[in-house]
């Protein structure tokens, strides 16, 4: 048989390590003692703390949020008192402290009322939206960004929704189980965004190695429900009883495809998940509505549908906490805010193995410097990972020009030339090779014979040009500015002697009409 | 915990020795002929040779202050050394070895600052001043399974007198050359040297150490397709190069032109298409532009071997073509995702 999808260039097979975590049932962690909450959101700015240090807070509280279209307000994911407005160090590449709430619990959880929206076909798109933006939904599948600025498509055509739950880095199973778990969330998260984008055609797609996650949804599709008794879900089911009690009205799911693609890394990358099932290629710095395609992950799907549905803001999600690190992997519904080490304690603490503690999966995740940072909305994994599957200390050895790096890209770069300008600080040849085309998936890394940490070089030739491009913007608007100190000086002394003359020649006026007879000067 | 690391946190097991490694047992097959037929002074040599290129490279990495284990232990001077070693006329002298590995691996490679930076392939850069320098040497072809017993066999590899004539004889791409320089055709030059049988692909010929057994040559480099060390590229677009140009022109004149399958069998042909020009280090990187460097290979090496002064024109084709690869590198570059060929990002349809 003929596939039936596109092919990306480039990608690479590894070593799945799956079954460490999916096969164990989904846990509900307990309330932890305390939660933190990072103040910062996308593009770097801090939202506003709205609670001070000893105020009570009621779980799904909103603790912080401003107006900005890149913010989404942050709600409490238990009751307790705020205890601390502080710097911590937080999950962020740049490996500085950043502003953080902290809630010390009371383990009451007591709540806040929701409202919830049984029937949301009556609903306007744009109040939809807001619903999603108000319950703090962003991008679970790990880029965070806030969900209801991307179902802002403009005046874009959008015939496709497309569900990413195809998890093709290694470890992480979050989807996966959630997919197993609440299938019908997730289709009828598929029908609000629908609704909201106007399409009438849905995509969900799986990795083809998760073929209980597509069964779970052919079923639920077919109005069956998931497998009984009901299994505690992020969403619906958490400790404090309530119940899967919101489930709209049975919604015809026809119109919502369930594909099985092939298990490549990075399928599940945006662009190329989008390339794989429509062969539509975003242009570069384009977004995939350009092409009339909106991807959201399975998670962020079934988010929304807390949200519109039972009003339920975003306060927990699935976490992987997996690895040969830890004494029982699995999947956990934990409160968004959890201290890491409280979530690896439940799952029976670290073993022997225990080396380096990685949120995110082991190609594109984010290395950790203590266990005391908190949970974020976009955590899909804690990997407590062993020397063997951070792959040693490698010594790099000089690159041979192999080419398998070029092979591997999934965005057609090539590598070592990126890497040969990025190591000599030849940033605009670098540039000239695309450099910010890059998307740091690490398969260049990953393929290297020579074990040249590619990624870290393009990200510190990254960071470095963004550096210059600040320190040039800076330059040109004090230039500006004095150009514009010097042409006002220049324009006052102007109107000083402009002043000065008229008054002379009004003087002089003056004068003259005091001496009738004489006919006034000629202009 | 670790300190702070950056991902990927994952890597693949495949290292430069083990690619290295796969390389040297591709030539295995092709280099057992070969010492087979040459005997006990094709192995004084060979063993010479590869000897001396890892003296070379521990040297030059002593003196540029570099750790000479983990170097010399990626197997990437055993493969130059072992690559020279083939190229060269069996019962060579020792010096030749010592000079050639000298040349590819302290002037080839090491001078440009060690393995990947250098911009010709060493071996064949070695092989080209070999034989421009000492041309007596490096044409001094003896027939096969004719090997002289120890004593002889180590006068001949380490000096000392010794009556080289009633083993040596012409290559049957030198004995062309002459033969059509006193004005005889191709039938005539066939009928007179006793060439082109099935034994020659085998290696049964006068030829280079490692050279003649165009069989065990192609059979390696198929191996490495398979393992996905080498892609298809190259060998092919040089292989095909030639066997178009061979086979055009014997179609115009039989009597002047040998046909391609006297070309595949013939000279260094195999061990260039597989195992020189797909030398990673100085060939293009992008599919495309290898395609074309190999299409350049064969065409160089027909027309020296066609119209040029010297028989064989492989080591001389291979220069020139490593000469070109960052011309080829600059301006042949993969379509990026997103982006047309010149490198502008995709227009929408419909939009102006």
């Amino acid at each position: 048989m003929l596939s039936r999808f596109w092919e990306f260039h480039g990608g690479v097979r590894l070593n799945r390590h799956k079954e460490l975590s999916s096969e164990q049932p989904l846990a509900v962690a307990p309330i932890p003692k305390q939660l933190i909450y990072p103040l910062q959101q996308r593009g770097g700015l801090n939202s506003k703390a709205l609670v001070a240090v000893g105020d009570q807070v009621l779980k799904g509280q909103i603790i912080a949020g401003d107006d900005h279209p890149l913010s989404v307000p942050t709600h409490a994911a238990s009751s307790g008192v705020v205890t601390a407005l502080e710097y911590r160090p937080v999950p962020h590449p740049s490996g500085l402290d950043g502003l953080c709430l902290v809630i010390d619990t009371d383990g009451l959880d007591r709540a806040v009322r929701t409202k919830s929206v049984k029937d949301f076909n009556h609903s306007k798109p744009d109040t939809l939206r807001r619903r999603i933006r108000e319950a703090g939904v962003v991008g679970l599948g790990g880029a965070a960004f806030p969900t209801a600025t991307k179902m802002n498509t403009g005046n874009r055509t959008i015939d496709l929704l497309v569900l990413n739950g195809a998890e093709c880095e290694p470890y992480i199973t979050c989807d996966d189980c959630l997919l197993r778990t609440t299938p019908d969330s997730v289709l009828q998260g598929a029908a609000i965004l629908m609704r909201i984008l106007g399409v009438e055609r849905c995509i969900i797609a799986v990795e083809e190695d998760m073929p209980e996650a597509a069964q779970a949804l052919e079923k639920a599709k077919l109005g069956g429900r998931p497998p009984s008794p009901p299994a505690p879900s992020p969403r619906f089911a958490l400790p404090d009883g309530e119940g899967s009690k919101g489930v709209a009205d049975a919604t015809t799911y026809s119109n919502i495809e369930i594909l099985k693609v092939p298990s490549k890394y990075p399928t599940g990358g945006e662009k190329q998940l989008i390339q794989v099932l429509t062969g539509r290629e975003v242009p570069v710095r384009g977004i995939p509505a350009d092409v009339g395609v909106v991807c959201q992950n399975v998670g962020t799907a079934a988010a929304v549908y807390a949200a519109v549905v039972e009003g339920a803001p975003l306060t927990s999600r699935i976490v992987t906490v997996t690895g040969p690190g830890v004494a029982r992997p699995q999947n956990v519904v934990a409160r968004i805010g959890t201290p890491i080490a409280e979530l690896v304690a439940y799952c029976g603490g670290y073993t022997e193995r225990a080396q380096r503690l990685i949120m995110g999966g082991p190609m594109m995740g984010l290395a950790l410097p203590s266990d005391e940072l908190p949970t974020i909305k976009s955590t899909n994994c804690i990997l407590v990972a062993d020397s063997d599957a951070v792959g040693g200390e490698k010594q790099a050895l000089p690159c041979i020009r192999c080419g398998a790096c070029s092979e591997a890209c999934p965005v057609n770069l090539i590598p070592q030339q990126l890497y040969w300008h990025s190591r000599s600080d030849q940033l605009k040849k670098a540039q000239a090779y695309n450099l910010f085309d890059c998307i740091e998936c690490g398969c260049c890394d990953y393929v290297c014979p020579s074990h040249i940490p590619l990624v870290q070089y393009f990200r510190a030739a990254k960071g470095r040009i963004l550096d210059k491009q600040r320190e040039q913007q800076k330059a040109d608007h004090a230039r500006l500015r004095f150009e514009a100190r010097q042409a006002r000086k220049e324009r006052e002394k102007r109107e000083k002697e402009e002043a000065a003359r008229r008054k002379k020649e009004a003087l002089a006026k003056a004068a003259t009409d005091e001496s009738p007879g004489r006919p006034p000067p000629s202009p | 915990m670790k300190p702070i690391l950056s991902a990927p946190f994952s890597r693949d097991d495949t290292g430069v020795s083990a690619i290295m490694r796969k390389v040297l047992l591709a030539l295995t097959p092709a280099t057992v002929i070969g010492l087979l037929l040459f005997g006990w002074p094709a192995l004084f040599l060979f063993v010479v040779t590869v000897g001396s290129a890892l003296l070379w490279e521990a040297l030059c990495l002593l003196l540029a202050g570099k750790a000479v284990r983990p170097t010399l232990l990626d197997y990437s001077a055993l493969l130059t050394g072992w690559l020279v070693a083939l190229s060269l006329p069996p019962w060579a002298p020792w010096w030749i070895g010592v000079t050639g590995s000298f040349i590819a691996i302290v002037v080839g490679k090491q001078v440009y600052g060690g393995l990947g930076q250098n911009l010709f392939n060493p071996a064949m850069l070695a092989r080209v001043a070999l034989l421009v320098s000492f041309p007596l040497e490096m044409t001094t072809w003896v027939n096969p399974l004719n090997a002289p017993g120890w004593a002889d066999s180590w006068t001949i590899a380490f000096g000392g007198d010794f009556a080289f004539d009633s083993y040596t004889g012409a290559t049957l791409l030198g004995h062309l050359k002459t033969e059509f320089s006193q004005g005889r055709g191709l039938s005539a030059a066939y009928a007179s040297g006793g060439y082109g049988t099935l034994a020659s692909w085998f290696g049964v010929t006068r030829g280079s150490l490692g050279e003649t057994s165009a069989i065990a040559l192609a059979g390696g480099g198929l191996w490495l397709l398979r393992q996905k060390v080498i892609t298809w590229h190259i060998p092919v677009s040089l292989l095909a190069t030639v066997i178009v140009l061979a086979s055009l022109f014997t179609l115009i004149d039989g009597e002047r032109y040998p046909g391609p399958l006297f070309h595949l069998g013939s000279g260094a042909l195999m061990l260039v298409a597989f195992f020189i020009a797909t030398d990673y280090v100085t060939s293009p990187s992008s599919p495309l532009g290898q395609l074309l460097f190999g299409a350049g290979c064969g065409a160089i090496i027909f027309l020296i071997r066609t119209w040029g002064a010297f028989p064989e024109g492989a080591g001389f084709a291979v220069l020139l073509m490593n000469s070109l690869t960052p011309v080829i590198d600059h301006y042949v570059r993969p379509r990026i995702y997103g982006r047309d060929l010149k490198g502008r990002p995709l227009e929408l349809e419909g939009s102006q």
